[in-house]
């Protein structure tokens, strides 16, 4: 598949010397959603803004589609489409003035039917004439995604959507993303709600003091990175972890009653038949096992602590 | 060139002014109409002819430009300041628009704005004073240049503004008082030669000069220091403008 925004030697120093990104490479797929994971601070909203005009780089570069964004900013822009991490939004506006305006703005005439659509999407349509300051965060949030969809872009970028909003807007956002999705729009996204990213993307990035760490498909990053583990409730209780088993570093339960054997995805499945032929063989009985395996979540957390 | 962005930003703009129009031309009508009260009528009626022109006409070029230029200033900084401020710039910013096409939809609007109350108050003032206009083309071509070049000279300060102090700070201690001594009220032939002199290093006197002399033919400084001026003053606008849109100063990370 090829890329439709890729991003090269991408450094970010601001002023005050806080250097946010150094030297990022990335290409993003076409028609992917991917999430960009990373604690605050990591480089998220550097990189995101960089791609979409609103910061400086300090070196390298981002092309969309072909167009660098600085040289070629007229072709890259009418492409993208931006949904801000903050709510800032014209307060004295009504919807249908705010959501036409966007769409001049990247140059698209009128086209009342779609933005019908596109409102009638976010369950904005009742809300047309409402002005902006008399809607509630999470409206204001549905109306800041009408205004970046309003000119059809071929690239999303939604910047901390989820923050602060409620469990509805949160299903309709996805199902936006997902409609999109199924159009051929590629979604970047960046978020602090992880079990979304688990649940939404195709592949993910982790960004952490402007390094990205790590870029993978989703199940290969689990597969890869997770860890499993295998949990044996035993029959009899254990006072020690027998010495024939000691090469699989079981740790035995405080009451004597669980062995849990932590193992890498790779390797580590191959020699669960052993293990247990070994148990048998020492007489070891067990009444019930169960394998769980570490969540997106657990692996973020172990890559950036890694990182840092 | 981005046309419909043109439209957009300018309707947009527009817009603003229609919604809050006591705000933004009722109350610099009213404020205009009361100097011809006081000036015009109440003080005009002891002072003498200027240039054989009954005082209360001869405010009327100066009154205008006084409006012109405070109008301007603060639409053109007002435009870029609230973006700015509410942080909605992000959308303009992240847009496919050049600085030509920014500027005709900003600059565009807050001009159109400004010689909209500029003409209403010319028109206010005939209510006041007899007038007549010698060179309409030119009266026209002065109002024009001047709301163009002050509204591109009021988003360069609305560019500059980190605080909603900043942004009143230049209108009220730099332009009121220049448009003040800049001849709105007198001719500076009324002054002292010395203090003559020095009223010629005041940019707005030009402005004035100008435009009265498209009222009726009399002028304090020539017609070409004045054209000469504007020229000058619009291309250094355009040119810190366009340095500003260019690097991002003041507006990108």
């Amino acid at each position: 598949m090829t890329a439709i925004l890729s991003v090269q030697n991408l450094t970010k120093t601001y002023a005050g010397g806080h250097q946010a990104l150094k030297s990022v490479n990335l290409d993003i797929r076409r028609g992917e959603i991917f999430a960009l994971l990373g604690p605050n601070g990591a480089g998220k909203t550097t990189l995101i803004g960089i791609a979409c005009g609103l910061v400086t780089p300090s070196g390298g570069s981002v092309t969309v589609d072909g167009h660098d964004v600085v040289r070629d900013f007229r072709a890259a822009r009418a492409t993208l489409g931006l949904v801000p991490q903050e709510l800032t939004t014209d307060a004295f506006e009504t919807v249908w003035a705010t959501v036409n305006f966007s769409r001049g703005l990247f140059g698209c005439r009128p086209d009342p039917a779609l933005l019908e659509r596109v409102l009638r999407s976010l369950s904005l349509w009742e809300k047309k004439d409402s002005k902006i300051a008399t809607l509630s965060g999470g409206m204001k949030r549905r109306v800041l995604i009408a205004k970046a969809l309003s000119h059809e872009p071929r690239v999303l970028f939604l910047d901390e959507p989820s923050a602060g909003v409620d469990v509805e807007l949160r299903r309709d956002m996805w199902n936006v993303v997902r409609g999109l999705r199924d159009k051929g729009v590629t979604i970047i996204l960046t978020t602090h709600y992880i079990e979304e990213a688990e649940e939404m993307a195709d592949r993910i990035g982790i960004i952490s003091r402007g390094e990205l760490i790590v870029v993978e498909e989703k199940a290969t990053l689990m597969q890869k990175l997770g860890r499993k583990q295998l949990t044996l409730h035993l029959q009899d209780a254990l006072t020690a972890v027998p010495a024939a088993l000691a090469e699989y570093g079981l740790t035995l339960s405080a009451d004597g009653m669980t062995l849990v054997y932590a193992f890498e995805n790779e390797g580590g499945r191959a020699r669960i038949t052993a293990l247990l032929r070994q148990l048998s063989e020492t007489g070891i009985t067990f009444r019930d096992l169960e394998t769980s395996q570490s969540s997106l979540e657990e692996i973020f957390v172990s890559l950036v602590r890694g990182a840092a | 060139m981005n046309w419909h962005a043109v439209k957009a930003i300018y309707y947009f703009e527009m817009a603003r002014t229609f919604r809050t129009i006591v705000q933004s031309i009722g109350a610099p009508v009213l404020t205009t109409s009361l100097y011809f009260v006081v000036f015009g009528s109440a003080i005009g009626s002891r002072m003498t002819q200027i240039g054989g022109v009954p005082y209360g006409a001869f405010i009327v070029p100066g009154l205008i430009m006084l409006s012109i230029l405070t109008e301007s200033v603060g639409n053109g900084s007002f435009g870029i300041y609230m973006p700015k401020w509410a942080g909605t710039i992000y959308e303009l910013l992240s847009a496919p628009v050049s600085t030509p096409e920014i500027l005709l939809g900003y600059v565009g609007a807050a001009a159109s704005k400004s010689m909209m109350v500029g003409l209403i108050i010319l028109a206010t003032s005939t209510i006041f004073v007899p007038l007549h206009i010698q060179h309409p083309l030119g009266m026209i071509a002065f109002l024009l240049m001047t709301s163009v070049s002050f509204s591109l000279f009021g988003f360069m300060l609305g560019i500059w503004a980190d605080s909603w102090e900043k942004l009143q700070v230049v209108p009220l201690l730099v332009v009121t008082p220049l448009t003040f001594l800049g001849g709105s009220f007198y001719s500076i032939d009324m002054l002292p030669p010395m203090w003559r002199t020095l009223t010629l290093f005041n940019p707005v006197v030009y402005l004035i000069s100008g435009f009265r002399w498209s009222f009726y033919g009399l002028s304090d400084v020539g017609i070409g220091a004045s054209l000469g001026f504007i020229a000058v003053f619009l291309t250094l606008c355009l040119a810190i403008v366009s340095w500003m849109l260019r690097t991002g100063w003041r507006l990108k990370n």
